[in-house]
């Protein structure tokens, strides 16, 4: 077994030396604590404020212990926080692909809506944010189960429900389905939940990579998918690129 | 041919912004910089214009960088500015002679109140359609004029220029000192309570009584026309479009036909009614204002209504009260909860605005029990939000005699999706969220690209409008009656709290 990794040590013990003092710490404070030079416990300081677990007065420039530590048990970012960074490149994306755009987040065994944007062409639609959508017959739901395993159920634990018969209704076909899709980096729905309409989802990414959600667009198969199947190339660049920036704001570097 | 896009500079409050739109209305591209905000003494609010001049000379390259195009690609410039925000400056060496004083600051209120002590009150309601108030530029110019020495003398010998912030950018993007064009559009002059609201001339009788110099005026312009020719920034790109930022949202919505109303919600909320070409009196406490003129057409008219506090109530729960962490958790924690449970609150936190207009009130809670909490208080605080809409929608409909049968929405809270099927249920119509909710933006690209023939007309503009979302009314009528009754209850309770001293 290969030994401990020296920085991921040192960061637990200024974790637990700014969470114990119980109150701000001044860089000096913590090096010398530390037995590190200044310079070394400043990167490490660094760090762990840009990911979340630890935060600097901007005026005093003490450290403490960040919100980012205290969230560690409830994955994923609040579900308006990700409505609200989400709406302006969901909207740019409507408008560039002509397709509906949804953001869903995993809710046990299904997903829930968190956004929706109507397809732009002036049809008649129903707004359905906080619905909830099965995952195993949807690109989204597809896609948190194939980019955020730790927060969603295993494929044998889904009811697999016939909905169309495109369906994925067996857990080796659903597995293989998700494959696909970690290999391409995105997934879909070719008419598998409502006959004739197709989706296509990619993964939101929060601090540190980790999949928060899921980004889909969402039309007539025809539209969506050119020969062979797959998306059209045009419509998941602009999906990839949408699901880029929102992953910023996210804190996704 | 390499694509022709239109650029808008939104110059707001808090930060400018320019935003890249092509023909169909997307944005393609934006850049912002946030200005600092002087807060001198109690009640004044400043900005340093020279900050915000650089702010827009450092972010229309940066948006023009990410959109990879260069001042060749655009086709003309379109300007929307904060509203009533007031400066004055020296032609000659271009700069200003004290900060801009903002919309926001109240020290003005000795000038209005001597106006209306004079007995000028019904004068300026009659040629301006508005009543003295802290609100507008005029008395800020007055108080500049009598307070920051060497003002009067300068504007008296020509020397000194008045200008809200188009204006002043304007000015700075056609040469300044060498030879910049000295323009207002008349949106903003309708803002000024100097301009005659029939004529759209500035006025000599309100000008007497202001006492303020005609010199310094700028010429008052149509929203959309080449004013200049950009001489920085975009060299050679003609400045072709300015409005105030309200006005702007109902074009960039727009709302071109009689009837046709949006409300955008910011920190306060502005709803605008276009009325057509005829000025609607208001008998309900609204402000009848121009909405825009585009070029040589007849003018449209518009009622305003304006609520203080809406984003900014859910500010004040989040930095005040500490119950959210980011304004968006105001609805999570609202969906903890499946109504107000009797709580009420009014936010007339510096009185109360359209259509009420009480100074004096200040805010309350209402219906505290033990079964309340903060779920409630989140809900009680989006509820005053649509209530207060509906107080507006009302007196709307009854100024204008054209109900409105739907409401067109924009601005950060129509994230809020709680809050916009709220208000769909009180207003009893179907509330409407384009796709892009950068209307004031896009009315400013609209004006500007108009003048130019980038789009040759308003029907083009109206199919690059879409839906993004809609939320239909869904309650139960005998309800929507019981709360309604309920808010003005708790409206009754914030009246005459303040006592003059």
């Amino acid at each position: 077994m290969p030994g401990a990794i020296q920085s991921i040590e040192r960061a637990a013990a200024a974790l637990r030396l700014l969470a114990s003092t119980g109150r701000p710490l001044a860089l000096a404070e913590l090096a010398a604590a530390l037995d590190l030079p200044r310079p070394t416990a400043h990167g490490i300081l660094r760090t762990l404020r840009e990911v979340g677990f630890v935060q600097q007065d901007p005026g005093s420039a003490l450290y403490t212990v960040g919100d980012g530590l205290s969230s560690l048990s409830t994955p994923g970012w609040d579900r308006h926080d990700l409505r609200s960074r989400s709406m302006n490149w969901a909207d740019a994306l409507a408008g560039g692909t002509g397709c509906a755009v949804f953001v869903g987040v995993p809710e046990g065994r299904v997903v829930s809506l968190v956004h929706h944007v109507f397809r732009p062409d002036g049809s008649p639609q129903r707004l359905r944010t906080n619905e909830t959508v099965p995952m195993h017959a949807t690109a989204l739901g597809k896609c948190l189960l194939a980019f955020a395993p730790l927060v969603t159920p295993a494929a044998r634990e889904l009811d697999l429900h016939r909905y169309t018969g495109r369906t994925c209704t067996t857990p080796a076909a659903l597995e293989s389905h998700l494959a696909v899709a970690r290999r391409r980096g995105v997934a879909t729905s070719f008419a598998e939940h409502e006959p004739g309409i197709g989706g296509a989802a990619v993964p939101l990414r929060g601090a540190g990579g980790l999949a928060v959600g899921a980004l889909a667009i969402s039309g007539p198969v025809e539209h969506l998918f050119g020969s062979g199947g797959t998306v059209r190339t045009r419509l998941l660049d602009q999906l990839t690129a949408a699901a880029g920036e929102i992953s910023v704001t996210l804190g996704h570097s | 041919m390499s694509e022709r896009v239109v650029a808008a500079i939104d110059q707001g409050t808090t930060s400018t912004r320019c935003l890249l739109f092509n023909r169909a209305g997307r944005m393609i591209a934006v850049a912002q910089r946030e200005h600092r905000q002087h807060y001198p003494r109690p009640g004044r609010v400043e900005h340093d214009v020279e900050e915000i001049w650089r702010n827009l000379v450092s972010i229309v390259p940066a948006a023009l960088r990410r959109a990879g195009l260069g001042p060749e690609n655009i086709a003309a410039l379109g300007i929307a500015n904060q509203r009533e925000t007031t400066v004055i400056w020296n032609r000659h060496t271009g700069l200003p002679l004290a900060r801009a004083i903002t919309w926001q600051d109240t020290r003005t209120d000795g000038i209005v109140a001597r106006l209306t002590a004079e007995g000028h009150g019904p004068l300026f309601s009659s040629v301006c359609g508005l009543a003295p108030a802290t609100y507008f530029a005029g008395p800020r110019l007055r108080w500049l004029l009598d307070n920051v020495p060497g003002a009067r003398e300068g504007a008296e010998r020509g020397d000194v220029l008045f200008g809200t912030m188009e204006t002043w950018l304007i000015w700075r993007l056609t040469g300044g000192p060498a030879g910049g064009v000295h323009v207002t559009d008349v949106t903003n002059a309708s803002r000024t309570m100097l301009m005659d609201i029939r004529t759209l001339q500035w006025s000599p009788k309100l000008l007497a009584a202001l006492d303020v110099p005609e010199r310094m005026l700028p010429r008052i312009r149509s929203n959309s026309e080449v004013y200049g020719v950009c001489s920085t920034v975009l060299p050679g790109v003609p400045v072709a479009g300015a409005l105030g930022d309200q006005h702007a949202a109902l074009v960039g919505q727009t709302c071109f036909a009689p009837g046709e109303a949006k409300c955008t919600y910011g920190t306060g909320a502005f709803m605008l009614m276009n009325t057509g070409p005829r000025m609607a009196e208001s008998t309900h406490g609204l402000i009848p204002t121009v909405g825009y003129v585009l070029g040589e057409n007849v003018p449209v008219y518009a009622l305003e209504g304006s609520i203080a506090m809406t984003g900014s109530l859910v500010q004040w729960f989040r930095d005040s009260l500490g119950l959210i962490e980011t304004a968006p958790q105001i609805e999570t924690l609202a969906m903890t909860v499946p109504d107000n449970g009797g709580c009420y609150i009014v936010p007339a936190f510096s009185g109360l605005y359209a259509p009420r207009w009480h100074p004096d009130a200040r805010g309350v809670m209402v219906g505290l029990t033990s079964y309340i909490d903060k779920g409630h208080l989140a809900r009680a605080v989006l509820e005053a939000t649509a209530w207060q809409t509906r107080e507006v929608v009302d007196a709307m409909n009854a100024d204008s005699g054209l109900p409105v049968t739907r409401l067109k929405v924009d601005g950060g809270m129509t994230a809020n999706h709680l809050l916009m099927q709220f208000l769909a249920d009180v207003l009893d119509v179907p509330v409407e969220r384009p796709l892009g909710s950068e209307a004031v933006s896009l009315g400013a690209a609209y004006a500007a690209g108009l003048a130019v023939g980038h789009w040759s007309n308003l029907e083009t503009l109206r199919a690059n409008w879409h839906r993004a979302a809609a939320w239909e009314p869904a309650m139960d009528p005998e309800l929507r009656r019981r709360e309604h009754a309920n808010w003005e209850r708790a409206v009754d309770r914030s009246y005459d709290w303040v006592i003059p001293s």
